[in-house]
């Protein structure tokens, strides 16, 4: 069941990117395009997207389980930190570099080409390499204890 | 600034950011989990038991869905101006930055903000202004 709800979650989630714009980098940089000719309409995704997440969450957050019955697991960092604005920064140039986030990357590779493919690739290709990274500080630090 | 009316689509943008919210809300309300695609992504790079399959049923819906989306609406026509080894840098800094930075757009920007997350406002922030920054340059400093 939790598997059958995972699901339904992604694939709406994708319609949704879809349907949206974000999955078109074109749109994607048109967006982050201020000083040149502005496309506004990505503002609405995020402002739907949250107007709806704010119905829901401070509800949501309060259950001492999901309906499925699993504990609910929540983000319990607070502190905004250096790692937090220096990885938002790294983001936010390859976003602006081609236009992919992580979502529309992965809604990208089924409609085809080798281009949204390469950006995957690169992309988990970083997210092992920060494995790799907080892996060897972890053995740094428990060798130095 | 001026505006890009002829590419300027509020209500397609509008419904699918609604999709959107549903989809985290939903996923929150019966998995207990955040939406977060870097997050889920990550947490298959370090595996733990019991802890795989949802994460792999949920990247697996967000991959199919355009062959869903095909099924009943022709897929919007989708342009990627990057070159290749410019989608291998862009890659390697959203891949390594999100995980570095605890989150992208969906567990940061939708989930954070729609839980009202100080920190997940200030990596919102964060992106936001580099994603803007990084365009300026491009195309108007470089391009």
């Amino acid at each position: 069941m939790k598997v059958f709800t995972s699901i339904l979650a992604g694939l709406l989630f994708g319609l949704g990117l879809i349907l949206s714009g974000m999955s078109d980098p074109a749109k994607v940089l048109g967006f982050l395009d201020l000083a040149g000719n502005w496309d506004p309409s990505l503002a609405f995704v995020m402002g739907g997207a949250v107007v709806v997440g704010s119905l829901v969450f401070p509800f949501a957050i309060k259950r001492p389980k999901s309906i499925l019955g699993d504990a609910m697991r929540l983000p319990t960092a607070t502190q905004i930190d250096r790692r937090l604005v220096l990885g938002g920064l790294a983001f936010g140039i390859g976003w602006g570099l081609a236009g992919y986030c992580p979502g529309p990357a992965l809604v990208s590779l089924a409609q085809g080409g080798s281009k949204p493919l390469l950006f995957f690739i690169a992309m988990l290709f970083g997210m092992g390499l920060f494995e790799l990274f907080e892996r060897a500080k972890a053995k740094a630090v428990s060798a130095s204890a | 600034m001026t505006i890009d009316w002829n590419n300027f689509t509020p209500w397609t943008s509008l419904a699918g950011g609604l999709m959107i919210g549903l989809a985290a809300a939903l996923f929150l309300l019966f998995n207990g989990r955040i939406a977060g695609i870097s997050g889920i992504m990550g947490g298959l790079l370090k595996p733990a038991q019991g802890d795989i399959s949802w994460r792999i049923a949920f990247l697996a819906g967000l991959v199919l869905s355009p062959l869903v989306y095909a099924l009943v609406s022709s897929l919007p026509q989708v342009q990627v101006e990057a070159s290749y080894p410019m989608l291998i840098v862009a890659g390697l800094l959203v891949g390594i930055g999100t995980r570095y930075g605890s989150g992208c757009t969906s567990g940061h920007g939708v989930c954070g903000l729609s839980r009202r997350s100080p920190r997940s406002m200030a990596a919102t922030v964060a992106f936001m202004f580099a994603g803007f920054v990084t365009v300026y340059i491009v195309n108007h400093l470089i391009g």
